[in-house]
């Protein structure tokens, strides 16, 4: 029997000591109305050796594409040493560190991670993780309507600039509470929200404007104007960032006069591989002030009964399991091995190594931009770019995506899934892990799938 | 120490990165990192050293028996780790076309199929990203179906006392007043306060059975009844459907829509704190309104339904299709234990929680529900304990690590004073049974006659007890010692 030990000396035996005839007479409360009889939709028991055939085969099938898409979820190299670490026993099987005298390794880990996200971000409080970045970035918008005491109007303005998805997720968790998400449309030309474009607020009650960097076009935002603009408004400043991009970019600590209030964003650059969009983590930090009104778990460090420093979950005071229906919110949990890769990952590759990825994949993107160029191929948008760029096809983006996925090449995402203006755009992203070579495979790609589709 | 400060200027891991440093990047100056990010700056042996050593400061599934009542820590395969990182699922991109993702899809739409027929539900979406965002999955969905019948009356969730933290947390966050209605003294729902509670303001009611105090609820139809012929729906927490996998069916007992914890029932790993799976499944007249995507099969070839098939779903809940790595390994463990190991997951549960109920009971310990059967979990309570010697549930946990026992759950459910909630699953053995219940008699010994003892603990691990108001009040979540830090190069 998979997975259970029992042999029939040892049921009898605790069927004795429990005083029970069978095992089935410990089910004796469950009306026999209830029962059911077999499970037909479940196929019978495979070993593990066919198993393990089953699953090679589907991943085979899969076949391995050359990929150039992002939209929110990044290739990268990940050292080996990252998911080795991270799927040792003590780390995979471990439980949530509520009895922290037994968790200490999670605890440490993570206060260690805490300590790194606020260094990239350039807030001083973070979380131990939410789900992903979309999630976060609702999460942060529940906080910013309960840290910004002033504002009445529980409006939050949102750039379509930011990730599609992450639209649509925030707009499934805030729905029901009453917050009104005002979408703020970017500028066509540079790909940007302009910064006058939100002149039409002004005077009003705004909560939060959402900022973010770079947005989901791979374009950088004017942060510095956008920030100074939600403090002069009386709002709260959300940033929602690619980490890695963190590495070259301002810090939302240091975004304007004020820096950002709170900062979310997909964490998964850091060490999660693609694995089909998760699981991933999302980060969130935030100034002092609002640490109360974070979501999720956070890790102190304190002194233990003889003086020794160690980690505990701490502000627990927030939570679903002691507030029940005031929470701050129902999450319980956090992307606990995830975060233990990501912690991995960026002690491996330090402040240099973060700093040479982060570079590459720019220089990549703006090497694979310069071919498409010279090749008649147009950016859609002027704004300057971190990794992923927009280009025009002169073609239907969508089925030029298909035929270069049938030559084995993903090309990237295309714009008309989310903007009927934007049929002919597929955005691109270059990462470190391309060479020369592949770039070239894909502008050759392109130019045949375009021919064969115009 | 920790891994900052074993950094030392200079000192890398070189073949982490690209090795030639790029060519400054054209950053604008005003978008512009003024400083390099203080991260640590170690080699790769000083970063496997010190999370190596890190990992055994920390009790799991691997090193320890974890009685966690409500947690089900059972074994975690390694099959499961091992084939849902096969290269071909890890390097798949979320937005990849549907026709270079079929062998991925083929076993989300079949881990989709099988928990339908486990649950008794008609559709299941694998989107939510936790337990916690199942249940708002759920209950969006159940505020979506009265919505979509013109019903707004409907404002209030029925919620137990005895359930969990999340379910009023949950309410509340779908826009609900949550009522609570007490627990009788067996343990069941009480049926007077309910049938007093619904009428056309309510719009459900949350509920675990085998319920959190660890007994099957067995009115379920009735509470059924009631609830539907006063227009509510009825939720599920699959919290502790490890009890009564393959025995009954949620949907069979009346359920309109239930969320499950694959990393519960089906085995993927805790992870120190998750990431966990919150597949959501619901009865018919709630199948327009589940979460997407959902993999759908039209002929031999699988596609992602999205709002656009399904209009009145109550939408996305994570960027891309949840985590799929997890439902992943969720997959594995359902076909390595096929129809004929379901059923026996709840037979070995429930033969290992009445064992240990009966050995703990013989030793001395109280039951909070001492007339009924246990399901694959059950309560202690130390009031007595707690009265005549001063010994405290926490002190009967902390004094467990001790003995190399993870601690039950303390002080859950809390209508039960000084209560540890057990719960041993069916992949530990007697012999590991019969171990932990000699380390409890000999902790209510050690209660009874030296009780500073247990008091004091525990004594063995890196730490003692902990200054729990220090670290609130004197908060500290980051290192703010500094190392190295150099301009952008």
């Amino acid at each position: 029997m998979p997975f259970i030990p029992h042999t029939e000396s040892d049921v009898r035996e605790m069927l004795d000591a429990i005083g029970a005839d069978s095992v089935e007479a410990l089910f004796d409360e469950i009306p026999s109305a209830l029962r059911v009889d077999g499970l037909r939709g479940v196929p019978p028991a495979m070993s593990e050796m066919e198993v393990t055939r089953l699953m090679e085969a589907r991943a085979g099938e899969d076949a391995t594409c050359l990929n150039f898409i992002g939209a929110g979820a990044y290739e990268h190299h990940i050292p080996a040493a990252v998911w080795q670490i991270a799927t040792r026993g003590e780390f995979y099987s471990a439980y949530t560190p509520y009895q922290a005298e037994a968790s200490q390794g999670t605890l440490q880990l993570i206060y260690e991670y805490q300590t790194m996200m606020s260094r990239l971000t350039g807030l001083p409080m973070s979380n131990a993780s939410l789900y992903d970045g979309a999630s976060a970035l609702a999460e942060a918008v529940l906080m910013a309507v309960r840290a910004n005491r002033k504002s009445k109007a529980r409006k939050v303005l949102m750039p379509t600039s930011v990730h599609p998805a992450y639209r649509a997720v925030t707009r499934s968790i805030v729905g029901s509470q009453g917050i009104d998400l005002v979408e703020v449309p970017f500028d066509r030309a540079s790909g940007r929200v302009d910064v006058a474009s939100l002149s039409g607020f002004e005077g009003g009650d705004v909560t939060a404007l959402v900022i973010p960097q770079p947005n989901f076009f791979g374009v950088m935002e004017e942060v510095d104007a956008l920030t100074d603009w939600a403090h002069a408004n009386g709002a709260q400043a959300i940033g929602v960032v690619n980490p890695v991009s963190l590495a070259l970019l301002k810090a939302p600590g240091e975004w304007g006069a004020k820096g950002a209030d709170m900062v979310v964003g997909e964490g998964q650059p850091l060490g999660a591989p693609l694995s089909s969009g998760g699981p991933y983590f999302g980060f969130m930090c935030c100034r002092k002030e609002h640490v109360r009104q974070m979501p999720g778990r956070v890790v102190g460090r304190t002194q233990d009964a003889d003086g020794r420093e160690g980690f505990v979950l701490t502000l627990q005071a927030r939570e679903q399991h002691i507030r029940r229906s005031k929470a701050t919110s129902n999450i319980c949990t956090n992307q606990g091995l995830v975060v233990t890769a990501a912690t991995i990952h960026m002690a491996l590759l330090g402040p240099e190594g973060l700093e040479r990825v982060a570079g590459t994949c720019m220089n990549n993107t703006a090497a694979l931009v310069e071919k498409l160029k010279a090749k008649g191929f147009e950016v859609a948008f002027s704004g300057e770019r971190f990794h992923e760029a927009a280009i025009r096809l002169g073609a239907d983006a969508e089925q030029v995506m298909q035929r270069m996925a049938d030559e084995g090449v993903l090309g990237g995402y295309p714009l008309g899934r989310d903007d009927p203006d934007l049929k002919d755009v597929l955005l691109l992203c270059v990462t470190e892990t391309k060479t020369e070579a592949d770039l070239d495979a894909y502008v050759e790609a392109l130019e045949t799938a375009v021919s064969s589709v115009r | 120490m920790l891994i900052f400060e074993l950094s030392r200027p200079g000192r890398r891991a070189t073949s982490q990165a690209p090795l030639a440093a790029p060519a400054a990047p054209a950053v604008p100056e005003r978008f512009r990192r003024g400083s390099r990010v203080p991260l640590p700056e170690v080699s790769e042996l000083d970063v496997v050293r010190h999370y190596t050593r890190l990992s055994q400061k920390n009790f799991s599934i691997d090193t320890h028996f974890y009685p966690l009542g409500s947690c089900t820590m059972k074994y975690n395969p390694r099959a499961s780790n091992t084939l849902a990182m096969l290269p071909g699922f890890l390097r798949r991109h979320p937005y990849a076309p549907d026709q270079a993702s079929q062998g991925f899809m083929a076993c989300m739409y079949e881990l989709q199929e099988m928990l339908m027929d486990v649950t008794g539900m008609k559709r299941v979406s694998l989107t939510p990203m936790a337990g916690a965002q199942g249940e708002f999955a759920g209950v969006a969905m159940i505020r979506a179906y009265h919505r979509s019948r013109g019903d707004e009356a409907r404002t209030e969730i029925i919620v137990p006392d005895a359930a969990h933290g999340t379910n009023p947390a949950t309410a509340t966050m779908c826009g609900y007043t949550v009522r609570e209605i007490p627990t009788d003294a067996d343990g069941d729902v009480n049926m007077e306060a309910l049938k007093e509670a619904v009428g056309p303001t309510t719009a459900g009611i949350m509920l675990t059975n085998p319920s959190t105090v660890g007994v099957f609820e067995r009115r379920i139809k009735e509470i059924a009844e009631v609830v539907h012929d006063a227009g509510g729906l009825l939720y599920y927490d699959g919290a502790n459907l490890n009890a009564i996998l393959g025995k009954v069916r949620p949907g069979d007992m009346g359920f309109d829509v239930i969320h499950m914890n694959l990393h519960k029932t089906f085995s993927t790993p805790h992870g120190g704190g998750g990431p966990g799976a919150g597949a959501v499944g619901v009865s018919e007249r709630l199948r327009p309104f589940v979460p997407v995507p959902v993999v759908d099969k039209q002929g031999d070839a699988y596609r992602w339904l999205t709002d656009k098939d399904l209009p009145e779903s109550i939408g996305r809940l994570s960027a891309f299709a949840g985590n799929a790595g997890v439902l992943l390994r969720a997959y594995v463990y359902m076909r390595l234990l096929g129809r004929e190991g379901m059923p026996r997951v709840a037979d070995f549960s429930t033969l290992n929680a009445n064992y240990v109920m009966a050995r703990l009971k013989a030793k001395g310990f109280d039951l909070a529900f001492p007339n009924r059967r246990a399901t694959h979990e059950f309560i202690v309570t130390l009031r007595r304990q707690a009265k005549e010697n001063g010994v405290t549930a926490m002190d009967v946990a902390k004094r467990l690590l001790d003995y190399g026992f993870h601690a039950p759950t303390t002080y859950f459910p809390l209508l039960v004073p000084e209560c540890l909630l057990l719960e041993p699953t069916e992949t530990e053995s007697k012999e590991t049974l019969d171990a932990f219940v000699e380390a409890m008699g000999q902790i209510l010994d050690e209660a009874r006659n030296d009780p500073d003892t247990v008091k004091g603990a525990p004594y063995t691990q890196p730490n003692r007890r902990f200054d729990e108001v220090r670290a609130a009040k004197e908060l500290d979540v980051a290192w703010s010692g500094s190392i190295r830090e150099a301009s952008v190069g």
